[in-house]
């Protein structure tokens, strides 16, 4: 019996032990695969990192050398560390090895292509702004029905580490090519102190002075400048010349400049001497208000002299020549808007310019036959306010005013047998225009419109003015100042 | 009977001042490295990877399309004093950062200097076009810039950055060091709870608005059958949009996604006619209440997916 019971027992043990030994196998294993799979999934997420850092580095060392010697110096000091840092390497993008590596070296290309349509009812050949001195250039709404506008072609490019140039062609509809711009400037110079923030350019730039002065056409809210850049330097003062600028190290945006030129443009004219023909010197100052806004202000002063600048006048088709001195104050202001500085949907800029100029020497009628010199004073002032909304994405519409003022030239007669009436042009007047523009902008790089404008820049002569156009770029992004 | 001008006081008033003079200007209590960040994910990522040691702004908010913004003169000031600029390059700030650059005539931030830091030059590019041509929209040569929706993206340029930050700033290395150890740490165990809250997402299918998801969908195995736009960085036409909804019928998509800086018209148009949520992703750091570190980017970007793949 006791046997039995044995065999019992001992059944019954082997039919229960081990179950109860692998239940507890199993939660011990259980624990193991947990600690495993974490482990697994520890180890995934760095093979993963891991996996991609070797991605870049065959990327990167599959990228032609040239572009990695100019930046020899950092990367040999980087290499000590433990990851190979490419931050230095342009990209890591593949395509770029089919381009031949002395390509790699051309300039950045841009093109701009622009065209207009004009219906003006009054004939822009008669054109002028009354109360100022002709300033030659792009003074008046330009041609009737079609016309091709400035076709600009630029290249541009780093020289070395010290240097980057630019050069713009413009190409005008009269088949004429002439070189917009065309400069060098001053990569970053220093690291610190005072040196930090300070930039050299030389060659023919858009002078600093004023807010629109130096925004290329294809950037203008309006098919036209404001009538008082027409009337006071005909279109955009673009010396040829040297400017420096400082940024303040300060908090808020602070900027001095100052250019020296050869004076030839107008206000001034060619002098043939050895010093500098035209200072200018600007300050700057700008910077945000609150998330939405921005602004910037800016005063500018230009000195220059004119030798013998010829105009005729509308009489007698009598020609006239004017010497001495010129002054001009130039007060900018821009204030732009837009929903948490997101200009994408919506957005709004205000610009207002104001200019006064003061110009005091000798004017001679008829140099070539009476030349009788007469001292005179001219101070002419005038700007403009406009106000550009983007009302959806794409489309923008827009209000300019215009408004100069020509207080008359003051001229001594003295005892000569002349008078105000031998100088119509010069006389008194408040030429204004208001200007209504809606563009549309399929793109960044292509924009459509349609401007209406009511110009009465001389006394009774209304000129009701539409224009149509389209401005396109191509080639490389470029990239606008504020 | 007391003195108009007590001696003592105007020492001790001196002094005082003096001390206040010193605290001010002499103590380094100021953050040792100046960055300006041009996205706000880096400038999170900077707050990870050096506290206190840096003080970073960033150029952009979650609200601004970083493609979009212009060279303010705030931004110019900024750039001028900033010992490190950190920005995702791609052509991403092609509109601005170069203008920034050659007006702040900082060498210390310029191309190519070790203050100069491009996050996107570290992570493989999505997207790289065959053929660059300005007919197929607002396409970037180097490839999708959008790389901060994609975790590991984060790590890698995290390691980077951080020793960009000892090379700059050689004093606090080890400093650097342990807050990459301890950053690095929480986000692979964050990687490791992400991936496995995003299991239900594998193989789902989505409309973008834009084409800037690409690095978050590739990261969950989502798929994209469909763009609002109909050509990178061109707003949608109704008439695309109606293409769309008719394509949506054939390859159903379970949701509609876009940034929070991206209006939402269209997607909610498209919402209610093909009956999918519309949702709202945070995009960067600072795109939603929740979102207010690179971690809060995440837990919500993955919320707010599930929430809309239920």
């Amino acid at each position: 019996m006791v046997k039995i019971f044995f065999w019992v027992a001992v059944l019954a043990a082997s039919a229960v032990l081990p179950a109860s030994v692998s239940a507890a196998e199993e939660q011990t294993l259980a624990r193991m695969r947990a600690e495993l799979e974490q482990l697994k999934n520890l180890y995934e997420a760095r093979l993963v990192a891991l996996e991609r850092r070797l991605q870049v580095a065959e990327q990167r060392t599959a990228l032609p050398a040239a572009s990695e010697v100019s930046n020899a110096p950092e990367r040999l000091m980087l290499s000590s560390t433990a990851t190979p840092l490419s931050a230095f390497v342009p990209n890591a993008n593949p395509g770029a090895n089919q381009a031949a590596s002395s390509q790699k070296f051309n300039p950045d290309l841009s093109l701009i292509l622009g065209g207009s349509y004009a219906r003006l009812s009054q004939d822009p050949r008669q054109y002028r702004i009354q109360g100022f001195f002709p300033a030659g250039g792009e003074v008046g709404p330009g041609q009737r029905s079609f016309s091709l506008g400035e076709s600009e072609l630029s290249l541009a490019a780093n020289v070395d580490p010290t240097f980057s140039g630019k050069l713009t062609f413009s190409l005008s509809a009269d088949n004429q090519a002439s070189v917009e711009e065309a400069f060098v400037q001053t990569q970053a110079l220093a690291n610190q102190g005072v040196g930090a923030g300070l930039k050299l350019q030389a060659g023919r730039f858009l002078s600093s002075l004023g807010y629109l002065n130096n925004q290329h056409a294809h950037v203008w809210d309006f098919v036209d400048v404001p009538l008082v850049y027409q009337a006071m330097f005909g279109g955009q003062y673009r010396p040829d010349g040297v400017q420096l600028t400082w940024l303040v190290p300060t908090d808020r945006f602070f900027e001095l400049g100052f250019e020296l030129s050869n004076g030839s443009g107008f206000p001034g004219t060619e002098r043939n001497q050895n010093g500098a023909g035209a200072t200018t010197a600007f300050a700057h100052i700008g910077d945000d208000l609150g998330e939405n806004a921005s602004w910037r202000v800016g005063l500018s002063h230009l000195q220059t002299r004119a030798e013998d600048r010829v105009y005729s006048d509308t009489v007698d088709q009598v020609r006239n020549a004017f010497s001495g001195k010129s002054t001009t104050w130039v007060l900018d202001g821009v204030y732009k808007w837009a929903p948490y500085g997101n200009g994408t949907y919506r957005n709004f800029k205000l610009q207002a310019e104001y200019f006064q100029r003061r110009e005091e020497g000798t004017l001679t009628y008829d140099p070539d036959g009476v030349a009788s010199a007469l001292a005179m004073t001219h101070a002419p002032s005038g700007g403009y306010v406009q106000g550009v909304y983007q009302f959806q994405p794409q489309w923008r519409v827009g209000l300019r005013y215009d408004r100069l003022n020509a207080p008359g030239a003051q001229i001594n007669f003295a005892e000569r047998d002349l008078s105000v009436a031998n100088f119509p042009l010069l006389s008194a007047y408040r030429p204004e225009r208001s200007s209504l523009m809606f563009d549309y902008s399929p793109s960044e790089m292509s924009r459509l419109r349609i401007q209406f404008a009511d110009d009465r820049a001389s006394p009774g002569v209304r000129d009701k003015q539409l224009f149509l156009q389209y401005i396109m770029s191509m080639g490389a992004h470029g990239a606008h100042a504020f | 009977m007391r003195y108009l001008i007590d001696p003592e006081r105007s020492v001790r008033k001196l002094l005082s001042l003096l001390c206040l003079f010193f605290a001010l200007f002499v103590t380094p209590a100021q953050a040792a490295l100046k960055v300006l960040s041009c996205e706000p994910e880096w400038a999170s990522l900077l707050n990870e990877l050096a506290g206190q040691q840096v003080s970073v702004t960033s150029a952009t908010t979650a609200w601004q399309d970083p493609h979009h913004i212009e060279a303010r003169p705030s931004l110019i000031a900024r750039a001028r004093s900033a010992d490190l600029l950190v920005c995702t390059g791609l052509e991403l700030e092609v509109g601005w950062l170069p203008i920034l650059l050659q007006q702040s005539a900082n060498a210390k931030i310029a191309r190519g200097s070790s203050g100069n830091f491009i996050a996107g030059d570290l992570v493989p590019h999505l997207d790289v076009p065959t053929r660059v041509d300005r007919s197929e929209g607002d396409v970037h040569a180097s490839g999708n810039p959008h790389i901060q929706q994609d975790p590991r993206n984060i790590a890698l340029i995290a390691a980077a950055l951080s020793e960009r930050l000892s090379i700059l700033d050689p004093k606090n290395k080890a400093y650097y060091q342990a807050r990459y150890q301890d950053f690095s740490a929480r986000w692979s165990s964050a990687m490791q709870r992400w991936a496995a809250q995003a299991k239900p997402l594998q193989g789902v299918a989505v409309v973008e608005h834009h084409q800037n998801m690409e690095y978050l969908l590739a990261w969950l195995g989502m798929r994209r059958v469909g763009v609002l736009e109909a050509k990178p960085g061109i707003e949608p036409t109704a008439a695309h949009l109606n293409q769309l909804r008719a394509q949506l019928q054939n390859t159903p998509a379970k949701m509609i996604l876009r940034a929070a800086y991206q209006d939402d018209r269209a997607s909610l148009w498209l919402s209610e006619r093909a009956h999918i949520p519309a949702v709202r992703l945070p995009f960067t750091v600072g795109g939603s209440p929740q979102a207010q570190d690179l971690f809060g980017l995440f837990d919500d970007t993955l919320q707010a997916l599930l929430a809309a793949a239920k």
